[in-house]
């Protein structure tokens, strides 16, 4: 049974329609890309499967409940890391459980190990404003996990980094899924970035906003950085750029 | 190591030296020419000495003065705190109320600038009339005074906290009181400190011109007393010392917003990707 399932989902602003029968899934484990042209309506599904909106019609079922316009069940992270100017990186990071009565102290000692994990040691009495783009990524991530490890939603987490950056941030995030295994499902508009990173793609297009494809990417293609010089990541890309484009 | 430490030396002395140069002599000069012009005028026969005394005077009347200038101040300062905290208080709970909801602050939002443009000088007399002679129509006048910077500040500092903050603590489940003390409330706090710095200069003189309209201490009734005695040097000195007193509040309020903002003075120094 999936971990996550969107049923049906459409929304409408104004009587006009922007997505339409959205059905798709996430598995235990697994990292799913929702890949699109801007305004496909990639973040008006993630802002329903958030619980931020509520559709005007279908069903969001996690780990088979309806969780429908209720909000506070999966956490996500924006491209915006909204990590809060007036705390400490380590109260950032603890803000979910604090948020859910926990002792400050206590919710401190409990994201302390992470911070080695995550590659953010030495850190944690900082403040945002002295950390770097790809630091505070870093930050807004385990914020994001430390709220549940068991499904995250990222909407384009990685879009406002510079290239070198993004490419670094790719190699760490691999590296950090391999140890914390966070089944998610990642926004973005960058086709390399769908390719490197998951383990299946579904394309949305077209207006409204429908699943055009789904393209899985095969386990024997060992995402490292190399994967984007080899000959099977042309194909991958050929297939979608072709996917998009007949959405038009 | 060394060298790099040699030029952070050097620059924070470059960085003295400018300041001094920039932002103090300039000042010090004015200043200085100002008190030359006075000591000149005073001394001149443009005007009659008692009606423009020397600062040379001033300074004497301000030292002989001193105790009982300390005197007053404490009743003032008494006044003006009082009606200070009241405001704050009432500012803090009117501004949440507006902000969380909206009919009210409609409603509200132009009345209390309406209110501002009432000078507090001509409802000083009123408050008096209505209230007595007694310190409750002066921590009236100024509570209204403080009330203003500190509210409005407030409510454009609710307004600034960050919708996609709020809409993430949303999604933690962050109920509204904890949406307003995690977001709403630490957003807001560089407004009130702004607001908080006006008010305090306005809290003393708005303790000031109530004493005038009557009282039996306090810095507006001795001023009242030497105008009326025309010893005109002991009224520059008061009011010189009104403003010294409004000088220091302010720096206070400064060091305080220091103290509780820490992340407002740490330097941007970033730490690296690698």
């Amino acid at each position: 049974m999936a971990l996550l399932k969107t049923e049906n989902i459409s929304v409408s602003f104004d009587g006009t329609k922007i997505i339409d029968n959205i059905n798709i899934e996430l598995n235990k484990g697994e990292l799913v890309s929702l890949l699109g042209v801007s305004g496909s309506g990639k973040s008006t599904l993630f802002n329903v499967i958030s619980g931020l909106l509520t559709p005007d019609d279908g069903r969001i079922i996690f780990k088979g409940e309806d969780i429908t316009g209720k909000s506070g069940r999966l956490s996500y992270m924006l491209q915006k890391d909204l990590l809060l100017p007036y705390k400490t990186v380590i109260d950032n990071v603890a803000l979910p459980l604090t948020v859910r009565g926990m002792r400050r102290r206590e919710a401190r000692k409990r994201v302390q190990p992470y911070f080695e994990e995550f590659g953010l040691e030495g850190t944690q009495r900082k403040y945002p404003n002295q950390l770097s783009g790809g630091m505070r990524q870093r930050a807004a991530l385990l914020r994001t996990y430390m709220f549940s490890d068991e499904v995250a939603l990222l909407d384009e987490p990685f879009s406002a980094l510079d290239t070198i950056t993004k490419g670094n941030m790719h190699t760490w995030y691999l590296g950090i899924m391999e140890q914390i295994r966070l089944s998610t499902l990642f926004i973005t508009h960058d086709i390399d970035e769908a390719i490197l990173l998951s383990d299946r793609i579904y394309i949305l297009g077209g207006r409204p906003g429908h699943i055009t494809d789904e393209i899985i990417i095969s386990p024997s293609d060992v995402r490292h950085s190399d994967l984007l010089l080899s000959e099977n990541f042309l194909d991958y890309k050929k297939k979608i750029i072709a996917a998009i484009g007949d959405t038009g | 190591m060394k060298k790099s430490q040699n030029i952070t030396c050097k620059t924070t002395a470059h960085k003295v030296i400018r300041i001094i140069t920039g932002k103090v002599i300039p000042p010090v000069i004015a200043v200085a020419l100002f008190v030359g012009l006075w000591q000149y005028l005073s001394g001149s026969d443009l005007m009659p000495s008692f009606m423009m005394p020397s600062p040379a005077k001033v300074l004497k009347a301000f030292a002989d003065d001193w105790n009982i200038l300390l005197e007053h101040a404490a009743t003032t300062l008494k006044e003006a705190f009082t009606g200070l905290f009241i405001g704050i208080a009432l500012s803090f709970v009117i501004s949440i109320i507006m902000d969380a909801c909206r009919p009210v602050y409609n409603a509200l939002y132009p009345v209390l600038i309406v209110t501002q443009t009432i000078p507090s000088i001509a409802i000083a007399p009123l408050l008096t009339l209505w209230l007595g002679y007694g310190t409750t129509p002066k921590i009236v006048l100024i509570v209204i005074t403080t009330f203003f910077p500190i509210a409005v500040g407030l409510l454009d500092g609710f307004k600034a906290a960050d919708p996609d903050a709020l809409r993430l603590l949303k999604s933690m489940g962050a109920g509204p009181v904890k949406r307003f003390i995690h977001i709403k409330l630490p957003y807001s706090l560089g407004y009130f400190f702004s607001g908080l710095k006006i008010s305090v200069a306005y809290a003393v003189v708005g303790a000031v011109i109530s004493e005038w309209l009557g009282g039996t201490s306090g810095l507006g009734v001795f001023m009242t007393r030497v105008r009326k005695s025309f010893a005109y040097d002991r009224m520059f000195s008061v009011i010189i010392f009104i403003s010294g007193v409004s000088l220091l509040l302010m720096l206070a309020v400064i060091i305080l917003k220091w103290l509780i903002m820490p992340w407002e003075r740490r330097s941007k120094s970033v730490t690296g990707t690698k």
